[in-house]
């Protein structure tokens, strides 16, 4: 029992910091219909910002977090600005592969820049686990977690108490009539990228102190955070973060009862049976 | 003005005019077929002049051009987006050499095995994808997903040899498929490519490859028409599966190493796309021209950033970013497109024929 409960605990943590990515994810998707194939390359680039935001001005990662963000929004708002608003309604499967290129490019200048070895961020004081009883809970994770709630219910509310966030709406429903009513969809398109680049960055970076840092560490979250944003139904926000709870806890209780390589493998199955079943996704609402 | 120029040049011009032209019966002309020649007998003549090292990058070439003309009869044709064409890679590699090592079978009959094995897999991925409509970015999500599994299981089961993959045994043995010297291997890859590049040239011009892209071009408009897309897009799927595994089993034979990584990265399924990127997609010869150019780049890159380690792929990286935003239909699409803009500028109405992306 108390493994179960030790699981989705871990679980649900985890998942709240896959849940922001797969945020990201969704966002981009809502409000532009790009899949980002380089959503994961942007998590690394997150984590290797705050890294050395960290190391050079000698703060934790949490204080570094508003750098880390403007930097991820800069980041994002010029490649939509540079690379992708050229390619807006040319065939879907050019942006895909698009983003693949920047995946590719992104992840080799990580390695040319900083070398393949292993970095890691240390945070005095949140080494240790908070102990309840039997159960122990990470502190970096469980920090992570309030982070997490917190960046979401600011997206939310820009999304939904601002002008720029009526904006985005606007233009993820219809980019030809907010052209009309006068939005420049263009910029708005780039700065709902910046947006969803933030969420992967800010994932990247609440994940330095549980983890280590290399050139290609935020593939092994890609892929998830597809599964995520699909599960929750591609451009919807709040299906994403019920969905990234999900997966976090399946992933480890199938960690738990089948071993940790699998768990993946029951990632992806879950993930083919919503695209099977309800490609809309769990909180989606009409077929495509 | 323009007409008095002497003959030469005039001669040179048509002949390059019309080795770029794409007729709309989608057969060859003269001079296109003079261009295929002089290739065909460049690289059969290689081995006489080039050394062991060039030869490597023509069996690169012509092993990649190969495996993007795999994708390029699914995925160009048909116009479904697929993202794993590792998994149908792997397993080629995968099922030929285990039944080689573990159970001492023939690489020709592991090599059949292996088409059979992918051929299985891709029509459950493909009756899964299509029975349940998938298309577009999601159906290359679950291809990409369905190759992430492979991956997955093939690290974790030691019966398959686990993450520390698969060695096979040098020999010089024809019977084993291996072709004793790097022009025996180059002259079996080149084989391989000019059947597979036959094949879809000559499934072009059948009802079926006039399905296939019509299928691509507007599915629902084909489906009106009686086409059963479901049957065509499985054909197209399985056939191509069958011959990526053939690529597969090559690749293990010639390399004579294989792990999970090597084989269902995505990384792998990327090398089949960028070729036919870079040529154009859905064409006869796009995926050769792309690897032809794309190969020796990354072979240059490759020897003069060795330096730098990552910034080859990050020229590989912006080599596939910049081809799609200037060039979207590839070399041959840019060709076309260009000769259109210059016959508009002529005014020369005769050419009222539709010029498509089509070799």
């Amino acid at each position: 029992m108390n493994a179960f409960l030790q699981a989705s605990i871990d679980g649900i943590l985890m998942g709240g910091v896959y849940a922001l990515a797969a945020l990201g994810i969704s966002l981009i998707f809502g409000v532009m219909k790009i899949t980002n194939f380089a959503h994961g390359a942007l998590i690394t680039v997150g984590m290797y910002v705050a890294y050395e935001v960290c190391t050079l001005l000698n703060i934790t990662p949490y204080i570094a977090l508003p750098i880390v963000m403007v930097v991820m929004f800069i980041i994002g708002y010029f490649i939509q600005k540079i690379c992708l608003n050229p390619l807006m309604g040319v065939a879907g499967h050019n942006q895909l592969l698009l983003t693949q290129g920047l995946a590719i490019i992104l992840e080799n200048l990580i390695l040319v820049i900083f070398s393949a070895g292993y970095k890691s961020v240390s945070v005095p004081g949140f080494d240790t686990a908070i102990k309840l009883g039997d159960i122990t809970i990470n502190k970096p994770k469980l920090v992570a977690f309030i982070f997490v709630t917190v960046i979401t219910i600011g997206i939310y509310v820009i999304l939904n108490k601002t002008d720029l966030g009526k904006a985005i709406r606007a233009t993820s429903v219809q980019p030809e009539g907010a052209t009309l009513m006068g939005i420049v969809v263009p910029r708005i398109n780039q700065i709902a990228f910046g947006l969803g680049i933030v969420c992967a960055g800010v994932a990247g970076a609440l994940l330095t102190p549980t983890q280590y840092i290399f050139p290609t560490s935020g593939n092994t979250y890609s892929l998830k955070c597809f599964v995520i944003a699909v599960f929750g139904g591609l451009g919807n926000i709040w299906g994403a973060i019920v969905a990234g709870l999900i997966i976090g806890a399946v992933e480890s209780f199938s960690a738990l009862y089948l071993g940790g390589s699998w768990s993946e493998l029951v990632v992806y199955l879950i993930f083919i049976l919503t695209l099977i079943i309800k490609p809309t996704g769990l909180l989606g609402k009409k077929a495509r | 003005m323009q007409t008095e120029k002497n003959n030469t040049p005039n001669f040179l011009g048509n002949f390059l005019k019309k080795a770029t032209s794409s007729t709309s019966n989608g057969k060859l002309n003269i001079p296109q077929l003079i261009v295929i020649g002089v290739a065909c007998l460049a690289v059969l003549l290689a081995p006489t002049y080039l050394s062991n090292y060039r030869l490597n990058l023509v069996i690169t070439i012509l092993t990649s051009a190969f495996f993007a003309q795999c994708w390029n009869l699914m995925s160009g044709y048909t116009g479904q987006f697929s993202f794993g064409h590792a998994a149908f890679f792997g397993l080629g590699a995968y099922t030929s050499s285990i039944l080689y090592v573990d159970f001492g079978v023939n690489p020709w009959i592991g090599l059949v095995c292996g088409m059979a094995v992918a051929g299985i897999v891709a029509a459950i991925i493909g009756y899964l994808s299509f029975h349940y409509n998938l298309k577009g970015d999601y159906f290359a999500l679950a291809t990409m997903a369905f190759c992430e599994i492979f991956r997955v299981i093939f690290k974790n089961t030691d019966f398959l040899h686990g993450a520390s993959g698969v060695s096979i045994k040098f020999s010089k043995d024809i019977g084993l498929m291996q072709f004793g010297s790097k022009a025996g291997f180059m002259y079996a890859a080149f084989v391989l490519l000019a059947l597979l590049t036959f094949g879809m040239y000559k499934i072009r011009r059948t009802k079926m490859g006039l399905y296939f892209v019509a299928i691509r071009e507007n599915e629902d408009a084909a489906k009106a028409l009686g086409i059963n897309a479901f049957k065509y897009k499985m054909i197209a799927l399985i056939a191509s599966a069958m011959f990526s595994a053939v690529a597969g089993t090559f690749y293990a034979q010639y390399y004579l190493y294989i792990d999970p990584n090597i084989c269902f990265e995505s990384a792998v399924s990327v090398s089949s796309i960028t070729p036919c990127i870079i040529g154009g997609v859905g064409t006869v010869f796009g995926p050769i021209i792309g690897a032809a150019i794309l190969e020796p780049i990354s072979e240059f890159t490759n020897a003069a950033l060795s330096n730098f380690v990552g910034l080859n792929m990050v020229v590989y990286g912006l080599i596939l970013v910049v081809v799609i935003m200037v060039m979207p239909k590839g070399l041959i699409g840019l060709v076309q497109d260009l000769k259109v803009k210059f016959m508009k500028k002529k005014k020369d109405k005769k050419s009222k024929s539709p010029v498509e992306a089509e070799g």
